[in-house]
């Protein structure tokens, strides 16, 4: 299985997920399989007054990851990370990042065909 | 001369000033409507449009069959307009300024120029004179691009050197605020006075300040709200060129398209004093005339 960005707001399998992708501090990146993690930060993105979701998406590209788990991705991103096959769980909230990984190993997230929110720097 | 009418937020009365200005001004004036993003003065000057021309703006358009991915465009591009996205090259075109960077910078010739519509631009005759006016397309983020070529709309339309301009300008302190004020020689700032309306004149006197321009203030609606406004007016050097009776004459002249100064001879008056006091101020220097940025 590729590896799994994580938007969250530490660098922590147990730091709570950040809901936003665009201006999320950062992305953890995760091997479903052993749980070994790299960290990503997206500081560049959240200084962004727009485009910030494109920036974050190019950041996840980066990474090598093949999956997005977060709360919400805009659209701009959405069009992005699909552009690159990178598949995107959305509606991720109120959890850490190791249950988004659980939850997304027991098969239990919906992986988006659209963006579940309109709006701009998203 | 061109006189700039702002104010620091929307609804305070900048429109009906500059349509009165408009109606009473004794030489040669055009009227201009630079708040593209709503622009209203037409409602009040009723012009007979007699031109109108669609703005565009340059944007890039990727040929991927040429594309080498080395991603030098992306890197350029300062707001993320375009994107390499492993072998696919992206273009968000409503966040693309229309710069060009990025199509002078690729090595392969894989971008190449198309266009965006900003909105248009459109002109005529009022019975008061000449009549210009920008109007953002619906969804347009970018007002500054077609405001410019509204400006050079008008170096086409008229000889300045013999025509005064009266300029609608976006209340607010933004980049289409300070656009549209910048080439100004005489900035006017209409403001209410209420405690908002204070704070809100209070920005827009100080964002403009850096652009040393003849600066002043006139009141709408005076008596209403606090006295503090003439209070930050005296001790800030913003002469107090109107006060306009809140009055329900003008709210039913408002609604009803008309312009205040024909309300009766006492708003006429006002007005036509108005008018003879900005002339009277001495203009900035050296800019007349020329359109700017
Ligand atoms: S023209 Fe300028 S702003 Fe537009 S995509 Fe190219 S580099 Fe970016
Ligand atoms: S600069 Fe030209 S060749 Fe390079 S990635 Fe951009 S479009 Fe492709």
């Amino acid at each position: 299985m590729g590896k799994i960005a994580v938007s969250c707001e530490e660098p922590a399998l147990d730091s709570r997920i950040d809901p936003r992708f665009g201006r999320a501090a950062g992305f953890l990146i995760v091997d479903p399989d052993t749980l070994e993690f790299s960290y990503v930060d997206n500081g560049s993105s959240q200084a962004m007054s727009r485009g910030a979701g494109i920036q974050a998406a190019e950041n996840v590209f980066r990474s090598g990851a093949k999956i997005v788990l977060t709360g919400y991705v805009g659209p701009k991103a959405f069009q992005s990370l699909s552009a690159a096959g990178i598949q995107i769980g959305q509606n991720l909230e109120n959890m850490t990042v190791r249950q988004a990984i659980e939850k997304f190993k027991a098969g239990d997230v919906d992986m988006a065909s659209s963006p579940n929110r309109m709006g701009h720097g998203a | 001369m061109k006189v700039a009418v702002a104010s620091g937020k929307g609804g305070t009365g900048k429109t009906m000033v500059s349509a009165s200005l408009v109606s009473v001004w004794r030489s040669p004036v055009i009227a201009m409507d630079l708040d593209v993003e709503e622009p209203n003065l037409h409602l009040f000057l009723h012009p007979e449009i007699k031109g109108k021309r669609t703005a565009n703006m340059e944007i890039p358009v990727a040929d991927e069959s040429r594309c080498s991915q080395c991603g030098k465009c992306a890197e350029l591009c300062q707001f993320k307009a375009i994107s390499l996205m492993g072998k696919i090259i992206l273009t968000y075109q409503e966040m693309c300024h229309g710069c060009g960077g990025c199509i002078a910078v690729c090595p392969e010739g894989a971008l190449s120029p198309g266009y965006r519509e900003l909105g248009e631009i459109l002109w005529g005759r009022t019975n008061y004179g000449k009549f210009l006016m920008g109007r953002l397309r619906v969804g347009e983020a970018m007002s500054p691009p077609l405001m410019r070529q509204t400006k050079i709309r008008l170096t086409e339309m008229t000889d300045l050197n013999g025509t005064d301009v009266i300029i609608d300008a976006p209340p607010g302190v933004s980049c289409p605020a300070v656009n549209a004020v910048m080439d100004s020689d005489v900035i006017l700032l209409v403001s209410e006075p209420t405690p908002f309306g204070l704070y809100d004149m209070k920005l827009a006197h100080q964002a403009f300040s850096q652009l040393n321009k003849p600066m002043a203030a006139i009141i709408n609606r005076a008596g209403l709200g606090t006295s503090e406004m003439a209070g930050y007016c005296k001790s800030s050097g913003l002469e107090i060129l109107a006060e306009i009776p809140y009055d329900r004459g003008i709210a039913e002249a408002y609604a009803g398209g008309r312009i205040i100064a024909d309300i009766d001879g006492e708003f006429r008056k006002l007005f036509t004093g108005l008018a003879d006091k900005i002339k009277s101020i001495p203009e900035a220097s050296g800019r007349r005339g020329v359109p700017n940025g």
